[in-house]
């Protein structure tokens, strides 16, 4: 029956890319997305990898859980060296030095990656039109180096560069809205995604991997390390991060917004945060101006997407 | 290409020397006094006349990021840059050359802010001198061509697989004309198969690059690498030797000028050997002999040649274009002293400091060095002042 | 088959330190880690493969007759496939050690 509906995505549903083995903490979601997504971009794939979780729990030396073609350069350059590979392969298929063949390149980087110390190579890539997909795992924080805040951190939480205390409630900005700076670089698609829907993570995936250009994916990583939940609840609280409309699934094709999938009516967004120990000493008062701030981004988010 | 020499300007030759080394890749990001070369390798590329792709990347963090990234796919990668640029893309030099990518660097010397000088001296090349890679030091214009060349041949030689920078000072040899040999294509391809990768990114065989070192392997890592540096210096011979032998024109890693019945000399880097061995000639006809050691090879240091050049010379007058940051002297200095004492050489070494920021230096100059090197002060081997080098013409 | 780290000459590791053996990780058993592991009401399964899905490990496996089991050599002891399976078919028991 499963293996069935995964067909519809990739030709291997079986096969594991990301093999056992890998030192990811337990239940770690980033991980399984990336499992998923591989199984979709298939063999003709070669994957640049920015520092972090993915990178340290899959490659010490000696030994590695990548059975793709993978390389790791360093933290904030992912993009520019997938737009190195990107390069090499156009002029060496042209110079018929490796037989002509598509290969897809991927550049994973996590939040910190990607929206810190990583957005000007990620800028530069998307500008110069590249054909890669660029992937996001979000999971709102420098998780690998131990829970410090990012421009990916929501507004409240509690990391260790932003903790709460007398004079601070935790992370005082919001959400840097990392797909709306990848769609202003007017790039061909552009989606939100999360393992918890893993049916619609494997179809933008699928998307992604047939884009003539640059593709960017911002998947949400619901980390139990970082976020202080059950390492059983991983799925789950993915889920109520879509049921609440904290984060919305939708793609932007062409500039074209579309929702994927509609949580209507709306859990209420302390169904998401209690239980997260990241969120444990926000207020009444806080929670309800996040509600609020929820409530009116999901509201834009309707409107661009075409939504009543 | 015309047979016999053309008037060019030295940027123009670096980028044509680049391509008829056939380069596949060049992601690049303009800086003064590099602009000329990766704005006519461009136009190079936007004309055909060079199979390449060109990627104008927005920083030279990405340009040297995206050189490892088609470096490790198989391409033929080159850059260029200067100061800052060399600057910004710092971290980076350290891991292409650990990770061993062939990549060719055509570095235009200029002098590091602040304050903000678009001129040259050797402060950039200095501060990334440890960095793992293979340095070369050119002369003129000619030497720029040939080195680049020569230089892909040895960063992919399998018994090296390191990058190579190939220096060459802002605006006095960057903007220069001069009269260049340009070898024809058919030479220069019999000189230099294309690449041929050990490693390469590709999905018919998957291979991780950059897994990281735990405390356990990284010693390891580290020595073998050191090794591979140390032993390139047998390839770039090699190269040097087969170069000469194909295309007439012979380089070593260290030479010298006039130091037959010298027992001073001077050493130093780059296109300022020129001023220096109009001045040995001025000397010479004064009846003075003095000699110049010109390094041409920086990295790996040849020690062995420079003790060999050394034989029979009493003083050295070391001249440098970076300051000492704080160090007793600078760089070169640092390494010569290193070299002569280790090797009980007792040499009289002398530190002088020239040309920072683009300041002219000329043959006078180093004619009033050897002056004050045979001074009866100086003979008593005691400082002038409390520093133990000179800055040439600092005014105050 | 990789070594022990510790045991590599510098000149027994590939130039750059490049990893020819691809998934060689699978040589570290993570099976270790747990204190509890997912047990499989067979009864209840409906072979649906959610558990499988959902493994951040890849450490389930369809046996052959289409009911599912975890890979005590990887399994973490999440409990994510239990969590998630609608069935209820998953029992996350305490690992006797």
């Amino acid at each position: 029956m499963r293996l069935k509906s995964l067909e519809l995505y990739t030709e291997h549903p079986e096969y594991e890319f990301a093999v056992s083995g890998h030192r990811a903490c337990q239940g770690c979601a980033e991980m399984l997305a990336l499992r998923l997504a591989l199984k979709v971009f298939g063999q003709d794939t070669i994957i640049a990898m920015a520092t972090g979780c993915m990178e340290i729990i899959s490659t010490p030396l000696p030994t590695t859980s990548w059975r793709l073609p993978w390389i790791h350069v360093a933290f904030e350059n992912t993009a520019a060296v997938a737009s190195g590979i990107e390069s090499a392969l156009k002029i060496l298929t042209e110079k018929k030095k490796i037989p002509r063949k598509d290969v897809h390149v991927v550049a994973i980087a996590g939040d910190g990656g990607t929206s810190d110390i990583g957005l000007q190579a990620l800028s530069g890539a998307m500008e110069r039109g590249h054909k890669f997909t660029y992937i996001c795992v979000d999971n709102e924080a420098y998780m690998n180096t131990g829970i410090q805040r990012s421009s990916s951190t929501p507004y409240g939480a509690m990391t260790t560069t932003s903790p709460p205390g007398k004079r601070s409630i935790g992370q005082s900005t919001q959400k840097k809205n990392m797909p709306k700076i990848a769609a202003a670089h007017n790039i061909p698609y552009v989606a939100t995604a999360c393992p918890s829907y893993p049916f619609d993570l494997l179809a933008k995936v699928k998307k992604a991997r047939m884009t003539n250009g640059p593709s960017y994916l911002h998947v949400l990583s619901v980390c139990p390390t970082g976020w202080r939940i059950p390492s059983d609840l991983a799925i789950r609280y993915g889920r109520l991060a879509v049921e609440t409309g904290v984060f919305p699934l939708y793609e932007i094709e062409n500039g074209k917004y579309r929702l994927t999938y509609n949580p209507e009516p709306l859990r209420h967004v302390v169904d998401y945060m209690n239980g997260q120990g990241r969120f444990r000493h926000l207020t009444v008062k806080t929670i309800s101006q996040i509600q609020e701030k929820v409530i009116k981004d999901w509201g834009r988010m309707k409107y661009l997407c075409g939504v009543k | 290409m015309k047979e016999g020499k053309t008037g060019i300007e030295v940027s123009i030759a670096a980028s044509i020397a680049a391509k008829l080394a056939r380069v596949e890749v060049v992601a690049a990001y303009p800086i003064t006094p590099q602009t000329h070369i990766v704005e006519h390798l461009s136009e190079l590329v936007a004309n055909g006349e060079l199979d390449a792709s060109y990627v104008n990347v927005e920083s030279e963090h990405s340009a040297m990021s995206a050189c490892c990234g088609a470096s490790a796919a198989g391409a033929r990668t080159f850059t260029s840059t200067s100061a800052q640029g060399m600057e910004l893309m710092h971290e980076i030099l350290f891991i292409a050359s650990a990770m061993r990518f062939p990549i060719v660097m055509a570095a235009v010397n200029r002098a590091l802010s602040s304050p903000l000088s678009i001129w040259g001296d050797h402060s950039d090349v200095m501060a990334a001198r440890d960095t793992g890679w293979i340095m070369l030091f050119c002369e003129n214009g000619q030497e720029v061509v040939d080195s680049i060349i020569m230089a892909f041949k040895v960063a992919e030689d399998r018994r090296v697989l390191l990058p190579v920078m190939v220096n060459l000072d802002g605006f006095s040899l960057s903007h220069v004309i001069e009269p260049i040999e340009f070898p024809s294509q058919e030479k220069v391809d019999a000189f230099l198969p294309p690449y041929d990768p050990l490693y390469t990114l590709h999905p018919d065989k998957p291979v991780t690059m950059g897994a990281y070192g735990m405390p356990e392997l990284y010693t390891e890592a580290k020595y073998a690498q050191e090794m591979a540096l140390i032993n390139s210096k047998g390839v770039v011979i090699e190269v040097m030797d087969d170069f000469g032998k194909r295309f007439g024109r012979s380089y070593k890693p260290v030479e010298t000028y006039n130091t037959e019945k010298a027992d001073t000399v001077f050493i130093a880097l780059g296109s300022i050997n020129e001023n220096i061995k109009t001045a040995i000639d001025m000397l010479k006809e004064e009846g003075r002999e003095v000699g110049l050691i010109h390094l041409r090879l920086f990295r790996p240091f040849p020690s062995d040649e420079l003790i060999s050049a050394l034989k029979g010379i009493k003083k050295v007058a070391v001249i440098e274009r970076a300051m000492p940051g704080g160090a007793m002297n600078s760089p070169l200095f640092n390494e010569i002293s290193s070299l002569v004492h280790s090797n009980k050489m007792g040499i009289q070494l002398s530190n002088f400091i020239v040309g920072l920021g683009g300041r002219d230096v000329n043959p006078e100059d180093f004619h009033g060095i050897i002056d004050d090197m045979s001074s009866p002060e100086a003979a008593k081997g005691a400082p002038k002042e409390e520093k133990n080098y000179r800055v040439i013409g600092v005014r105050g | 088959m990789a070594k022990p780290m510790d045991q590599y000459k510098w000149h027994e590791l590939n130039v750059g330190c490049v990893i020819e053996e691809v998934g060689n990780a699978m040589e570290y058993k993570t099976g270790d880690w747990r204190s509890q592991k997912p047990v499989w009401n067979d009864a209840k399964c409906i072979k649906c493969g959610l558990c499988w899905l959902f493994c951040p490990d890849a450490a389930i496996y369809q046996k052959d007759d289409g009911l599912y089991a975890a890979n005590l050599d990887y399994c973490k002891g999440c409990g994510i496939c239990a969590k998630e399976c609608k069935p209820g078919a998953i029992t996350m028991v305490e690992e006797e050690r």
